[in-house]
């Protein structure tokens, strides 16, 4: 079993490493593999995206090779390998959005922050991204903003010019204004 | 009223909790499962259920079950799948957020079934909220005793954890979700062997869908008979339907199978109508992966028979003129909608989401998408209708996986039966531009159909 002590070398918070071990816990023996994903979704919300060390480092705690941490964070779209905004809006685009307006919304996004897909606003605050059905068709056209993955629904340009206004103004507001779909 | 067993309780407030759950009469089928039933009795009432897999497959339960290899020393695994990513879908997210503990309770009893002492929900990574949500319940759940060691003092061991996803709908795939379980990259596997003889971590390993596993508790608490009552036929039971795009409610509804497909769509109870009063030109019946119909091959079938939302009326007339029940992903197209536009969309999907294993699904999805992408924006060529059903059977059949069938019937299916509207785009590339096809002769009446054309 592996033990914090062996990475004491490693300067993630000792909170987060904390967090790792428990997770590791909900595995057998020997299958700590399966704490990879978790444990990349923990560093992501911690510095808003993967960077190549940090993947080296989660490698390091969990003793596999770089390259297993690599082909995981390259394989699955939640995973940023590079620097983003600090809110990053992923908007549906899947045909049950695109029934009531997805496209217009996604265009109308574009627009308003004045930057394409995957670019950065130049205040760093903004991205945004097309992304794959999200399981709320009946609520579109919708978006989420991770970390925490707070979901926006029915969305409308009205909806959509509240919500970024929101975020410029306070980023405490994505937390109440939110709801659990 | 539609009689409803997952969802009769949806709207009681703080139904979330542990404690109102309890009020309400939950995890009963915990205590009747644990005091008075063995594993194989709980088996054979989920056999007789009839219940099948709410997932897509629609295997049944029960005989899935029964399946599950049980050699000495090593453990056995349920694993609930909560990836949810089959577009027009969304019933998982609902149950899971309305009604965590149903889902908790489902796990128990069934991991007692199959002899599991760990299992896992694998939530897709963008459902966080709903990740916290049952987090939440299990702690309370292993709080109050229904979980942990020795649960309700009959020697039962179960620990339950939730797992979350990265990202990808091919991780839905019950051997690519194993793979991501294990944390790798999520390539399905090549069956056999099969998860119940080789699953997560090469152990016996049974994945059900949240549905599935929550239908197990009114399962166990009314017996196996009672819930293969209701229903018809081989279609026993409820479903969650997922309904969206155009009608007038979109939303979740728990039917009693064989319900009339015209009265979900046009009943006040369920979808009520059509949005802004326009008419229905076509359905997606069970999520993208299954054949699109016209508006009048999904109302009737073409012996004349209503078509009945169930397994076998949905697939009555079989490709050529049917569907599928899938996952229950309803999705409704109205008269402007531009079949080509959103055969292209799902296209686009299936190629994004591919794992790329399988050279006829990586490329063909891509070659699909491709040529869907030129018909749509006016630089279509006639013979591209006839490619693209040549590259969708070249797909069919040929690959690891089903994404693969996945990718080729809605596009072989779309141009079954839209054919018009394709060729329409070829010989009005200026139009199709601009403006929609319109309803065609889609929703008119069969009888009226083949008369014309005699
Ligand atoms: C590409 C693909 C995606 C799938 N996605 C899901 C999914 O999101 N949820 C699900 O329950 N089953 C999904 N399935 C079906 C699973 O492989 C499996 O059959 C199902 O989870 C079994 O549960 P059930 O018997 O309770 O339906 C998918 C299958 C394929 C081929
Ligand atoms: S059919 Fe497609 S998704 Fe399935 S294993 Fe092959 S390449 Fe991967």
């Amino acid at each position: 079993m592996l033990k914090v002590t062996e990475i004491e070398n490693i300067d993630f918070r000792v909170e987060l490493l904390e967090e790792f071990s428990e997770i590791i816990k909900r595995y057998p023996e020997g299958k700590h593999k399966a704490a990879l994903l978790p444990i990349l979704h923990l560093v992501q919300a911690e510095y808003g995206w993967l960077s190549t060390e940090s993947m080296e480092r989660v490698a390091n705690f969990l003793d596999l090779q770089p390259i297993e941490v690599f082909e995981v964070a390259t394989f699955y779209t939640m995973f940023f390998l590079k620097p983003q905004g600090q809110f990053v809006l992923e908007v549906c685009r899947t045909g049950p959005c695109c029934l009531v307006g997805a496209e217009k919304i996604i265009k109308y996004i574009e627009t308003k922050l004045g930057v394409k897909e995957g670019e950065v606003t130049s205040d760093g605050r903004f991205s945004w991204r097309g992304v794959e059905c999200l399981a709320a068709c009946g609520m579109a056209p919708v978006l989420q903003i991770g970390p925490d993955y707070t979901f926006y629904e029915n969305l409308t340009e009205e909806k959509v010019d509240q919500l970024i206004q929101d975020l410029k103004q306070n980023n405490e507001a994505i937390k109440s204004d939110s709801q659990i779909v | 009223m539609a009689r409803k067993l997952l969802l009769e309780n949806v709207n009681v407030p703080g139904i979330q909790t542990f404690e109102v759950y309890r009020q309400k009469g939950g995890y009963r089928s915990v205590e009747k499962a644990l005091s008075s039933m063995s594993p194989e009795d709980v088996v054979d009432e989920v056999k007789k259920s009839g219940l099948r897999g709410r997932g897509g497959a629609g295997f049944p339960t029960g005989m899935k079950w029964s399946f599950l290899a049980k050699p000495e020393g090593k453990p056995r695994y349920l694993i609930c799948n909560a990836d949810e990513s089959e577009p027009g879908t969304f019933k998982d997210r609902y149950l899971m957020t309305h009604i965590p503990h149903l889902l908790i309770e489902g796990m128990i009893v069934s991991s007692f079934a199959l002899g599991a002492k760990t299992s896992y929900i694998y939530v897709r990574g963008e459902m966080m909220p709903q990740i916290r949500i049952l987090e939440r319940a299990i702690a309370e759940a292993k709080n109050a005793g229904f979980l942990g060691k020795n649960i309700l003092g009959s020697g039962y061991d179960l620990e339950l954890y939730v797992q979350p996803g990265g990202g990808a709908y091919i991780c839905g795939e019950e051997t690519a979700l194993i793979e991501s379980l294990e944390g790798k990259r999520g390539n399905p596997r090549i069956k056999p062997p099969f998860p119940a003889i080789s699953g997560v971590w090469g152990c016996p390993t049974v994945v059900n869908n949240v549905e599935s596993i929550a239908a197990i508790v009114p399962i166990i608490l009314d017996g196996g008979d009672e819930y293969a009552k209701i229903g018809i036929g081989r279609s026993t039971g409820t479903k969650l339907i997922s309904a969206s795009g155009n009608v007038n409610k979109p939303g979740i509804y728990e039917i009693e199978l064989g319900l009339p497909v015209e009265e979900f769509i046009y009943s006040d109870e369920f979808c009520g109508g059509i949005a802004n009063g326009k008419r229905l030109k076509a359905v997606v019946a069970g999520g993208s992966s299954v054949p699109i119909l016209p508006a009048n091959l999904i109302l009737k079938t073409v012996e004349g028979n209503a078509r009945l939302m169930s397994y076998e009326s949905l697939a009555e007339g079989g490709f050529q003129t049917g569907s599928m029940m899938g996952s229950g992903g309803f999705i409704a197209f109205d008269e402007d909608q531009c079949i080509v536009r959103n055969t292209w969309n799902f296209s686009r999907f299936y190629h994004h989401e591919s794992c790329g294993q399988c050279s006829p699904c990586r490329e063909g999805t891509g070659w699909m998408e491709k040529v869907l992408h030129r018909l749509e924006y006016g630089h279509g060529k006639m013979s591209d209708m006839d490619l693209l059903i040549d590259v969708a059977k070249k797909i069919e059949g040929n690959t690891i996986c089903p994404l693969g069938d996945a990718a080729a019937w809605p596009v072989a299916s779309a141009i079954r039966h839209f054919r018009d509207e394709f060729e329409w785009h070829v010989n009005h590339p200026k139009d199709a531009v601009e403006r929609n096809f319109g309803l065609g002769n889609y929703a008119d009446s069969l009888d009226k159909l083949v008369e014309a054309e005699n």
